[in-house]
Formats: C-alpha cells, sequence, structure tokens
C-alpha cells in the first residue's frame, strides 16, 4: 500500500507537468486550430525566464573589504550583488533565495507578450494551411527558440535551486499513518503539483466564469456565429494564446528546481505532450489534464522494481503503448469530442 | 528510354552525372588554399550524402504523395542498421546480403507498424508512427541490448561466427566491408595541380544504389500507383466513392519508404559497420522530414537536394569558428569587423542549427514546394517574356449545344 501511494505522488509531479503543457496545448488547439510544435520550446522559455532572473538578481559589484584579508595580506575583495544595496543584505538574500517563485511575477507578462508576438507574426499566416503545414513551420519556431537560448545560455544544464524553505523531504507517509520512512517525499514536488492545481483551477475558472472566458467557449464551440453578434473573437484568440504560452511558461518556471533547465528540455517534454494531449482528446481541456497526470503516475507506477522484473523495459515504453492503444481503441481519445480532427 | 520520358530521362541522366562528378564537383578549391574548407568531396561526407539522399527519396514517397507525415522514420533505418550488422556478423563482410537483409527486415517491420499506424490520419497518425519509432528507440536501449547493443551500439568483434569468411582477418583485426573483394574504404586519390581529387569505392557503390533508388521512385511517381497515391493526398472520400480502397495503396506507399530507409540504413553500415540507437532517435526523423520539405516534398529531386544541404551545413557550415571569420573580414577596420563577426557568429559553427531553423521556416512560410519550386520561380522569372498568354484550353471550353426546347 504504501509503495502504491509512494508511485502515485511521484507520478504527480512529472504528471503536473505534462498536464500543464498539454493544457496550454489543447488551449490553442482548441481555440485556434493550430497544432503548435513549438509549445515545448515555451515550456523551455519559462525555465530560462526563471534563471534569467536569478542572474538579473546576483549581478554584483566588487567591494572592498578593509576589515578582512585575503591568503596574500590584501584587503579581501568581496562580491556583492546590487540588489544587497537596495534592500540591505537580509532581505537581499533572501529575495535571491527565492527567486524561482518570484520568477513566476517575471516569466507571465515575458511569456503573454511572447506568446502574442508568436501569434500576430507568425501562426496567424498559417490557419488556413494544412495541419502538415502548421507542424512544420511551429517545428522550425521549436529549433530557432531551442538553438538562440543555447547561444545564450550554452548547453548545459543550469541549475537553479528552489527556496532553502522547500529544499530535502519530509515524511509523507508517517503524516498519513504508515511507518516512518516508508513514503519519504521532497517538498518542492508537493509545492509543484500544488501549483500546478492552482494554474490548472484558475484555468478552467477563468474559462467558465468570466464574461471573456464565455466568449472564448462559444468561439471555440462556433466561431462564425460569436463573429456575427460583432465580437472580434481573433483578438481574444491571440490572448488566449499569450494565456496558454503563460501556462507552459509557469510549468517551466516551476519545474527548474526539480530538472535543471537546458535548451532541449522542452523537445523531450513536446513529445511526451503531444501523447498526452492526443491520449486526452484533442480539444477536450478536461481531457489533456486527466490524460496527462494519469500517464505521469503510470509511468512512475511502471519505473517500480517488481514491475520491471514482471516485464522489462516496461518503463521506456508505457506511454507509447497506451497512446497506441488508446488510438487505436477509442479514436477521439479519452475525452475527445467529437468532430475534432477528424478527417 | 528505360520507359522514362523525355524530361525525366534527362532529370535522371543529370543525377547520374552530379553522382558520378560529385568527387569533382563538391571539390572546386585547391588543397591548401583557404576556401578548402568549403570543399566536401571526402569520401565519409559524400557517403552520406547519397545515404541521406536515398532515405530522404523514400520518405518522399510516402510524404510527397500521399500526405501522410510520418515522425518516425528513422525507426526503419534503425532497423535496417542493425539488420545488416547482424548479417556481416554472422554471413560475410559482402555488402549485398547486409544491404537485401536490411531492406527486407525494414519493410516486414514497416508493414506492422504501417498496418496499425495507418488506421488514422492527419495528426493522429504523425503522434502513432511517432510513438512506435520512439518505443523502437527505447528498446534499443534497454531491453533488446543482447540483439542491439545497447547503449555502446552493436559493431563488429573479433569472435564473430562469420559462416562465408573468416572472423579474423591474417593481421589479427576485424575483416573490412567488400563487395566480392572491393574493399569498401578503397579510394583513388587523382592529384591534378593543386587539386586533389578522392574517388572512393564504397561511394560510388551507394551512387549506383542511389541511381537505382531513384530511378524506381520515378517510375513510382509516373505510375498509375503513384496518381492513386496523389488521389490519397488530395481527396480521400472522393477516392472511395469511386469504388477504390485507399488503403493498400497507403500502405504500399508506407512499405516502399519503409524500404527506402532501410536501404539507407543497410548502406550506412556497409560503410562503417557500426549501428546504434541514436539513429532511430525522434530527432533523426525530424531530421529527413527537413531535408524532405526543404529540397521540395512530392517532387522528383528535390529531397536529394534537401539532404545535400543540410549534410553539407552540419559537416562544413559547422566547422567555421570565429577565428575563421576574422580572417575573411580581416580587410575590414577594425570595429566594423568585430562588429560583422559578432553578427554572422551566432549562424555558423556550433549555432548552424539555427540557420537550419531559419531556412527551413522560411522555406515553410514562403516556399511551400521547397527550393525545387524556388528555382522554378526564378526559372519563370527569366522566362517570362517568352510565354505568351495563352487562349482559353479549346478542350475544357466546349461550345455550347445548341437548345433543344425553346
Amino acid at each position: 500500500m504504501d509503495a502504491i501511494i509512494l508511485q502515485i505522488l511521484n507520478g504527480l509531479d512529472k504528471g503536473s507537468a505534462y498536464a500543464l503543457i498539454a493544457l496550454g496545448l489543447t488551449l490553442i488547439f482548441g481555440t485556434l486550430g493550430v497544432v503548435n510544435f513549438a509549445h515545448g520550446a515555451l515550456f523551455m522559455l519559462g525555465a530560462f525566464c526563471a534563471v534569467t532572473l536569478n542572474g538579473i538578481l546576483t549581478i554584483s559589484h566588487t567591494v572592498i573589504d578593509e576589515t578582512r584579508t585575503d591568503f596574500l595580506g590584501n584587503p579581501l575583495k568581496v562580491e556583492v550583488p546590487y540588489i544587497y544595496d537596495i534592500f540591505g543584505e537580509t532581505l537581499g538574500a533572501s529575495i535571491i533565495d527565492w527567486s524561482v517563485p518570484l520568477a513566476i511575477l517575471f516569466a507571465i507578462p515575458v511569456m503573454i507578450l511572447i506568446g502574442v508576438i508568436m501569434e500576430r507574426g507568425l501562426i496567424k499566416f498559417f490557419y488556413k494551411r494544412p495541419h502538415a503545414d502548421q507542424i512544420l513551420v511551429t517545428f522550425g519556431l521549436a529549433i530557432v527558440l531551442q538553438e538562440i537560448i543555447k547561444y545564450f545560455y550554452g548547453a548545459n544544464p543550469i541549475p537553479t535551486p528552489a527556496p532553502e524553505a522547500f529544499i530535502g523531504s519530509f515524511d509523507f507517509g508517517q503524516l498519513i499513518g504508515f511507518d516512518a520512512n516508508t513514503i519519504i517525499y521532497p517538498y518542492w514536488r508537493l509545492v509543484y503539483f500544488g501549483f500546478a492545481m492552482i494554474i490548472i483551477t484558475g484555468v478552467f475558472a477563468f474559462l467558465q466564469f468570466t464574461t471573456f472566458g464565455m466568449v472564448v467557449r462559444a468561439g471555440m464551440a462556433d466561431r462564425e456565429t460569436v463573429q456575427l453578434l460583432g465580437i472580434n473573437i481573433d483578438k481574444r484568440f491571440t490572448l488566449m494564446f499569450g494565456l496558454a504560452a503563460a501556462v507552459a511558461g509557469l510549468a517551466g518556471v516551476m519545474y527548474t528546481p526539480i530538472n535543471s533547465p537546458n535548451y532541449h528540455m522542452g523537445m523531450d517534454f513536446l513529445v511526451l505532450s503531444f501523447v498526452v494531449v492526443v491520449v486526452g482528446g484533442m480539444g477536450s481541456l478536461p481531457g489533456a489534464v486527466l490524460a496527462g497526470f494519469l500517464l505521469g503516475i503510470l509511468e512512475s507506477f511502471a519505473s517500480m522494481g517488481a514491475v520491471i522484473d514482471l516485464i522489462p523495459g516496461i518503463n521506456q515504453v508505457i506511454i507509447y503503448l497506451v497512446a497506441i492503444v488508446i488510438l487505436l481503441t477509442r479514436p477521439r481519445g479519452l475525452m475527445g469530442r467529437k468532430g475534432v480532427m477528424e478527417e | 528510354m528505360l520507359g522514362l520520358n523525355k524530361k525525366d530521362f534527362s532529370l535522371l541522366l543529370i543525377v547520374a552525372l552530379l553522382t558520378m562528378l560529385a568527387p569533382f564537383i563538391l571539390n572546386p578549391f585547391p588543397e591548401g588554399s583557404e576556401l578548402a574548407q568549403f570543399n566536401a568531396g571526402y569520401p565519409d561526407l559524400m557517403q552520406r550524402f547519397v545515404i541521406f539522399g536515398i532515405f530522404a527519396i523514400g520518405f518522399n514517397i510516402l510524404f510527397g504523395l500521399t500526405g501522410y507525415l510520418s515522425f518516425g522514420h528513422a525507426a526503419f533505418l534503425g532497423v535496417g542498421s542493425y539488420a545488416g550488422v547482424w548479417m556481416m556478423k554472422l554471413l560475410t563482410m559482402n555488402v549485398i546480403p547486409a544491404i537485401l537483409v536490411s531492406v527486407i527486415v525494414a519493410g516486414l517491420f514497416s508493414i506492422l507498424i504501417g498496418y496499425i499506424s495507418l488506421r488514422r490520419s492527419g495528426i493522429y497518425f504523425s503522434i502513432l508512427t511517432l510513438a512506435f519509432a520512439q518505443m523502437s528507440f527505447a528498446l534499443a536501449y534497454s531491453v533488446l541490448t543482447p540483439l542491439t547493443g545497447g547503449e555502446t551500439g552493436l559493431q563488429l568483434s573479433l569472435n564473430d561466427p562469420r559462416i562465408i569468411g573468416t572472423s579474423v582477418t591474417e593481421s589479427g583485426s576485424i575483416p573490412v566491408t567488400h563487395l566480392f573483394g572491393l574493399e569498401m574504404r578503397d579510394s583513388f586519390e587523382l592529384e591534378m595541380g593543386a587539386w586533389l581529387f578522392t574517388f572512393n569505392a564504397g561511394y560510388y557503390v551507394c551512387a549506383v544504389v542511389l541511381l537505382v533508388a531513384f530511378y524506381i521512385a520515378i517510375r513510382i511517381f509516373r505510375s498509375p500507383f503513384g496518381m492513386m497515391l496523389r488521389a490519397v493526398k488530395s481527396n480521400q472520400q472522393r477516392m472511395k466513392y469511386t469504388g477504390l480502397n485507399p488503403k493498400p495503396y497507403t500502405l504500399a506507399a508506407f512499405v516502399i519508404s519503409g524500404m527506402y530507409a532501410g536501404l539507407a540504413g543497410g548502406l550506412m553500415v556497409s560503410m562503417d559497420p557500426l549501428a546504434g540507437a541514436e539513429r532511430m532517435f525522434w530527432t533523426a526523423s525530424g531530421e529527413v522530414v527537413l531535408m524532405t520539405i526543404l529540397g521540395g516534398a512530392g517532387t522528383l529531386i528535390g529531397p536529394i537536394l534537401g539532404a545535400g544541404m543540410i549534410k553539407y551545413m552540419e559537416n562544413i557550415l559547422s566547422k567555421i569558428n570565429s577565428t575563421i571569420l576574422h580572417e575573411w573580414f580581416a580587410f575590414m577596420p577594425d570595429g566594423i569587423e568585430d562588429l560583422l563577426v559578432t553578427l554572422v557568429y551566432p549562424f555558423i559553427g556550433k549555432g548552424w542549427h539555427l540557420t537550419l531553423g531559419i531556412i527551413f521556416m522560411l522555406v515553410v512560410i514562403f516556399l511551400p514546394g521547397g527550393l525545387v519550386e524556388g528555382g522554378q520561380r526564378i526559372a519563370r522569372l527569366f522566362r517570362r517574356k517568352k510565354e505568351e498568354p495563352k487562349g482559353p484550353d479549346p478542350e475544357h471550353h466546349p461550345k455550347p449545344a445548341p437548345h433543344v426546347a425553346e
């Protein structure tokens, strides 16, 4: 039992990332009808927002500390981040420590801006072209974004730690009445899961309870009629693209402490996220979230030692296997709507 | 000639000339000169041009004709490579059986995957092929290690039980691949003044195979079968209404292109008997998509051009570093020199992928027909004046029938 709970928990953080990326992909597909292969790159850009903010906060200048000396007897030169000068040493240090959560605030406007520029500057011209062309041009864009990041940040992963308060693990098992040391779970993964849940709830609430969301949903159902009512649906869809980019970006920001970001992390996630979207059902938002968590948890179960002994290699292929089975038995995916992407 | 019309035959002839004279064409700069780094006429790279050309031709038969975008084609190349190396380990170092078995195994594998994947179309088909390829990659890396060599890849060793031929040469090393005694690595070097041309046996084997593959592709494009595949692309619904089942045609196209990929894999291991799982990774599948689109999907020569261009960029453009750039711009004043180098540097050397991505995007946006369409447009610009606007085609504008009843 404790092993099962542990695997479910282990699956949650990856599942959260899948769910968030798949949610954004589905938002874009549902509103604009575009298959966005650059979505993984947006996830990666989000992660590098966190790296950038960390870099900005730690910009330092050299101060000569007269009270201490280095090994040659000269006054010691100390690197002092500018932020210490502005906010004082204690507050400055904790701002740097909390740079990853702070990057959320930084990433939201940046990612929305990137999303809107992407849509207005490129994707707009591809609505009337075949899906294959959309896949190809966004695939090209993903390569370009990836290479730009590689040029500025190098090819090596950049470790970006979580705030000190969340480093380490806690004994989750003891909390719910199991023996000690059976279910050990890192704090940050729990934070990530909670964060993902907040974002997902937020997106659904936004679509469900605001006028803007209502118009967008109406536009997803029937674009022409909404336009006939005198609503500029294109403008709203552009903003939805920005929102989807922000969701992917935030998923990336918060993922940095779990996996040090590198320039190709987006591509790694993209392939799996597409599988998730297809399993969930093209164009279905709840389907994307459900499939994201489901596949994340399945993947973690498949990597249990007992399961691997039973079916060797299953942990490597489980997601694809599930996708193949679902696509062949339930062509619309778990919760796909009728008439979406059916030729 | 050869059952081709005049235009196709001249195309075949052009490709034949280009491949046969490649050692000259790709080495236009004298040895030791500053521009010699742009020479692509060394055997290793020339072989790669041709092999990836075959791969892309095969991919084009599927994507260019039927419009099915497979994102897992590298799996067939990988399977073909493994099969080829196994033939060399077990049977003989002659490349013919290795290549044949590669093609057959890749063909069988593609029947299996094609049969399942082709039950869906559009993006679902892409995802299914991607899923199968990634599965093959993951399995080759982990569980199938006894068959595939896992992370180190499958290579020849000194104790291979080779039935025909010896497992160890007299000098105690692993024998090399050959075609009835003609060693693949044999080269003949021709020195002409400052120029050095290398004629490699392996390259010419590949080139001949490319010509055969290209010829078959032309025949497929011009056959009634090719017409059916185009029908699949333009409107499956209508095809079904006329009483034709598109499925067997698409599956046949899938298997043929899988066999082309297997052929490329077989040739690859014939030149260098080593097969690794990374050949099946999805980026490798993405690369052949790039090649085909860049050159021009649905055109005959496009995929070869695309493959050549990408491999050239990968091997030549990526070698240029900032020192070389500084040398080029040395005639400029210092400030401008530095500025130019800074501006150009991100696009070359290690950043060649960026250039590739940008070119690819531009091609998809402005030239959906790829480089071939670009060439045609330029040609049309020069030819425009000659062509008089034609009147309406009499066949398509029949005279209105006389009224029968008032």
